[in-house]
């Protein structure tokens, strides 16, 4: 009886998953796997081979890669601190000054960075006035990786130090107690068991940064291409959903890896809640 | 951030008539889909004030991003305002409808020269009425720059490397490269467009920047010595930053024409025709003027403007017989498109 009703409470995710994901990815599928007269073909998917197109994929793949790196590199760290910090109770207000910037939209805060970064910006104002060489990183893909990596950020710290949370303080202990070192603690104890916060965290910066067009467009002075830039202006401007559509496919496979690896590493979707 | 003000304030505009009980719109609706940042918002409420009706209104960037969304029909608008060429691509995809034009009496107030440019993309004029008109120029700051900006051609001078800041749009992008080399800017020639695509890769490292609409915003911040911009955006520009100067290359532009056209599956086209009767008045399309400072071929408001600088303003409404090799741009047909699609895409990409 009550397992009946809880049943019917999934009702609208049901529907909304139904009308916002399936059906637009039937679409894409019927889109990127037919000509404009209907007809079957592997045309559009194919077109990844295509010089322009491979060389948009290639750049969009490593300026995410550098991206995902670097916000690892810079979360783990963060996120131990902010582990640590669980104790002593401090750590809801740092976790909230992190996420204050999610607040804002997303668009608003890149057109931001854009206004700081310009060479006649803020930031290059007050160096100039303090006499220091300026910043010349606009419409570069220094820029466009600057901008990958400040917005999504918190979707890697956010897991890592999820994960971090819930590690047995106990354990950390026991390998002190065996004679474990500090580095040897953290390489045999904490990192191991962090390791689907850190695959998850992965996915949630790589997926984004692989598939973003906006940040290219207003970071990047539309001077680099990424694949995303190219399945939007195959929408917006050529009107030529079918190539569009075919060449998201090809994104897609990406995506697919990526969230089959998280899926063999975090089993228990430990990562994934935030 | 003036940008950001105004589409606040504007969304705010258009939101009021929903929670006023007072108002009526007992002459049913209109919906209009225009250019961004392309009409006063008075003028709009004004309109629903005389003539009672509601205007649904909505904003698009390009002439691209225009036409899939009409041909969808998601949301059925009835005026819409496109540009010369993607007219003339309508006309031929039989999208649009004719005018009534008894219902539309203030359109004698467009000048006659305009009807006339009209006629290469709506030869009989049977379909549009003349909103806005200007041609595409460079505008430079004359304190970044060593000597005067005439010619496209300066804008391949390596000294101006980063200085330069070219349209993100097919058409505009080649017509610059076309006229460069003194070709047609409608040109389906694959040589001549080679040549172009060549130059447009040449220039690349130089360019600062790809944009539309942000050309305004950087070079009134001095970001850019040089830009590729829209005539009506120019004296904006002058306003906020006296610096700037804004020529017609030597080598010939483009000179286009956005107009009021009324769709042919639109469920008001009554009031579609009011509406464009309304804009057409002299006072309103001052008002307009004033507000988006692009041409207007109203020559009624044109006398009513009072600022002698601004109606004898060469940016405003210059004197286009003293200039050559001025164009319209033509629709190319779906294959032309798809050529140059194909070779923009090249150069961005490289």
């Amino acid at each position: 009886m009550k397992n009946r009703f809880v049943k019917w409470l999934s009702l609208p995710y049901v529907i909304w998953a139904i009308g916002f994901i399936i059906i637009p990815l039937i679409m894409v599928f019927y889109y990127g796997l037919t000509d404009k007269s209907g007809h079957l073909t592997f045309y559009n998917v194919a077109n990844i081979t295509l010089p322009v197109h491979f060389k948009a994929l290639i750049i969009a793949l490593l300026l995410s890669l550098i991206s995902t790196v670097i916000c690892l590199l810079l979360s783990y760290p963060l996120a131990m601190i902010l582990a640590n910090m669980n104790s002593s109770g401090n750590n809801k207000l740092m976790i909230l000054v992190f996420v204050l910037p999610m607040w804002m939209n997303f668009l608003l805060r890149t057109l931001a960075w854009q206004t700081l970064l310009e060479n006649e910006g803020v930031i290059n104002t007050i160096l100039t006035f303090l006499h220091l060489p300026t910043l010349k990183i606009i419409n570069t893909p220094y820029a466009i990786v600057f901008g990958m990596i400040y917005n999504f950020l918190p979707f890697m710290v956010l897991p890592i130090y999820n994960v971090l949370c819930k590690i047995d303080k106990n354990l950390l202990n026991a390998a002190r107690d065996l004679g474990a070192n500090e580095v040897q603690t953290f390489f045999k104890v904490t990192l191991p068991l962090s390791i689907p916060g850190i695959i998850s965290g992965i996915t949630m910066v790589f997926v984004p940064a692989l598939t973003t067009f906006v940040i290219s467009d207003l970071l990047g002075g539309s001077k680099i291409l990424l694949i995303g830039n190219v399945i939007e202006q195959e929408f917006t401007l050529n009107s030529n959903w079918h190539l569009g559509s075919g060449l998201s496919i090809v994104l897609m496979l990406f995506i697919i890896i990526s969230m089959i690896a998280t899926a063999i590493f975090d089993k228990d979707g430990e990562g994934s809640a935030l | 951030m003036k940008k950001l003000f105004l589409f606040a304030l504007f969304a705010t505009v258009t939101m009021l008539p929903m929670f006023g009980c007072s108002k009526t719109y007992e002459n049913g609706e209109v919906y209009v889909y225009n250019w961004g940042e392309y009409i006063d918002p008075d003028t709009i409420k004004m309109f629903e004030e005389e003539c009672h009706i509601k205007v649904i209104y909505d904003e698009f960037e390009t002439n691209e991003m225009m036409y899939p969304k009409v041909e969808a029909g998601a949301v059925s608008y009835d005026v819409v305002c496109p540009s010369d060429y993607m007219i003339k691509k309508m006309i031929d995809n039989d999208m649009l409808a004719e005018l009534d034009w008894n219902n539309i009496p203030n359109s004698k107030n467009i000048g006659a020269q305009y009807y006339e440019t009209s006629k290469e993309f709506d030869p009989e004029n049977k379909y549009s009425v003349p909103y806005c008109w200007g041609t595409v120029g460079i505008l430079y700051n004359k304190t970044m720059v060593d000597e005067p900006i005439t010619k496209w051609e300066q804008l391949w001078d390596p000294k101006y490397k980063n200085q330069i800041l070219m349209q993100n749009s097919v058409r505009d992008a080649f017509m610059v490269a076309l006229k460069k080399n003194g070709y047609s800017m409608n040109t389906t020639n694959i040589d001549e467009l080679q040549i172009a695509k060549q130059d447009l890769l040449n220039q690349k490292p130089l360019v600062q920047a790809y944009v539309v609409d942000q050309v305004r915003d950087k070079m009134i911040g001095n970001e850019a010595a040089i830009g590729v911009i829209y005539s009506g955006e120019a004296i904006y520009t002058q306003r906020e930053n006296e610096n700037l100067v804004y020529v017609i290359p030597e080598e010939g532009t483009n000179v286009w024409i956005d107009s009021w056209v009324v769709l042919k599956n639109a469920k008001n086209k009554e009031n579609a025709e009011k509406f464009i009767n309304f804009m057409c008045k002299p006072e309103i399309a001052l008002k307009n003027f004033e507000f988006i400072t692009y041409s207007t071929p109203n020559d009624a408001a044109k006398e009513l403007i009072e600022d002698d600088d601004i109606r004898n303003s060469e940016i405003a409404f210059p004197d286009l017989t003293k200039y050559n090799n001025l164009e319209t741009y033509v629709y190319l047909g779906e294959d032309g498109d798809e050529l140059y699609n194909s070779l923009w895409k090249e150069v961005k990409s490289e």
